[in-house]
C-alpha cells in the first residue's frame, strides 16, 4: 500500500519530528513539530509520493487549551489519488510559522486569510496583510474570544 | 383657489408619470440577484408595471434595487452610489439581508441597509418570490403616487 509506505518513510526520515499519526475517514493525519514543516512538506511534494496539490490551509482555535491554535494543511496526491492532513500546534505567545508560499503559490492567499481571521504570523510571506477585512479593522474575527456583537463600520451609521 | 387646484392636479400627474417610469439601478451582491433576474425577465416581467429600463449608471436611475447582503466593507460604495443618484430617487430593500441583515448577525454584515441609506420599500423573503417583489413594487408605486412631488419651479413653503 502506497499510504503505509509514505508514513513509514516519513517516520524513518523525520523520526522525532512526527509526534502522532492517526487515521480518520480513511485518511492519515500527521501531527508534526513546527520547525520541520517545510522539510516534510517538500518531501511529500516531490516524487514518488507527489502530494503536489495544496487543497486547503486553515487554522483552528482551541480556546482554553495549550497550545491554543492548530494549523491544518490538506494535501492531495494527483497520481496516487490520496489525501493527507498535516497539523501543527501553535502557542498563543509565539504565534508564527513558516510560510508555504515558496512551495505552493496558492498558499499566499490562504495564509493571508488565516492571518486575517486568526492573527497567525507567517515567516517569509511576501505580502502579509488582511485579505477579507478592510484596513483599520481591529482584532481577528474567527478567534473564539472576539466579541460576538462587535461592529466596526467604515462610515457613520444612521439613527 | 384655482391655482391650488392646478398644483394638486400637477402633483397627481407628476406622481402618475413617475411611478410608471421607474428606471432602476440593480445593486446585486448575492443570491437575491437570481430572483431579481427572474422578476425582471419575461416570465414575471416587471416591465408591465413600468420598471423595464435597467440603467447601469446611478446618474440615470430613479430606483436603487439593493439585492443581497451588504457588508461593512461595501457600505461606503453603496452610500456613494446612492449619493450619485439624481432626485427624485427611491430605494428598494430586496430580501431579508438588506432589510435586517438576515441570518448574518456577525462582525462583517450591516444590520439592514437603512443604517446607511434611507429605504422606501422593504421586501422580505430569503430570497423573496417574484410575486412578493411585484407586490412590493405596486406598494412603492402607491407610495410614489401619494407622496408630495418635487419640481423645479415649485413654490417652497
Amino acid at each position: 500500500m502506497e499510504k503505509k509506505k509514505v508514513i513509514e518513510e516519513l517516520r524513518q526520515k523525520f523520526s522525532e519530528k512526527i509526534k502522532e499519526v492517526t487515521v480518520q475517514f480513511g485518511d492519515e493525519i500527521l501531527l508534526i513539530e513546527r520547525d520541520s514543516l517545510l522539510d516534510i512538506v517538500q518531501f511529500l511534494k516531490d516524487k514518488p509520493y507527489s502530494y503536489s496539490m495544496l487543497l486547503d490551509l486553515t487554522c483552528v482555535d482551541y480556546k482554553g487549551q495549550e497550545p491554543r491554535f492548530e494549523m491544518v494543511y490538506h494535501l492531495f496526491s494527483i497520481p496516487n489519488i490520496q489525501r493527507l492532513r498535516i497539523k501543527v500546534r501553535l502557542s498563543e505567545k509565539d504565534l508564527q510559522i513558516d510560510s508555504l508560499t515558496s512551495v505552493w503559490k496558492n498558499a499566499n492567499w490562504l495564509e493571508r486569510e488565516v492571518y486575517d481571521m486568526f492573527g497567525v504570523n507567517f515567516k517569509d510571506h511576501p505580502d502579509l496583510r488582511r485579505i477579507f477585512m478592510y484596513d483599520g479593522f481591529e482584532g481577528h474575527p474567527l478567534r473564539k474570544d472576539f466579541p460576538l456583537r462587535k461592529r466596526q463600520p467604515r462610515i457613520p451609521l444612521r439613527k | 383657489m384655482i391655482g391650488s387646484f392646478f398644483t394638486t392636479r400637477f402633483n397627481y400627474i407628476l406622481g402618475w408619470a413617475r411611478k410608471y417610469s421607474l428606471f432602476h439601478y440593480p445593486y446585486i451582491t448575492a443570491c437575491c440577484g437570481m430572483e431579481y433576474m427572474s422578476t425582471a425577465a419575461s416570465h414575471f416581467d416587471w416591465d408591465r408595471f413600468g420598471t423595464g429600463w435597467t440603467r447601469f449608471s446611478p446618474r440615470q436611475s430613479d430606483m436603487l434595487v439593493v439585492c443581497g447582503t451588504i457588508s461593512h466593507k461595501l457600505a461606503p460604495v453603496l452610500r456613494t452610489v446612492y449619493d450619485q443618484m439624481t432626485e427624485p430617487k427611491w430605494v428598494m430593500a430586496f430580501g431579508t439581508c438588506t432589510v435586517s441583515g438576515g441570518i448574518y448577525d456577525n462582525y462583517a454584515v450591516v444590520q439592514g441597509i437603512d443604517r446607511i441609506i434611507p429605504v422606501d420599500i422593504y421586501i422580505p423573503g430569503c430570497p423573496p418570490r417574484p410575486e412578493t417583489v411585484l407586490d412590493g413594487l405596486i406598494k412603492l408605486q402607491e407610495k410614489i403616487q401619494k407622496q408630495e412631488q418635487e419640481w423645479r419651479w415649485k413654490k417652497r413653503k
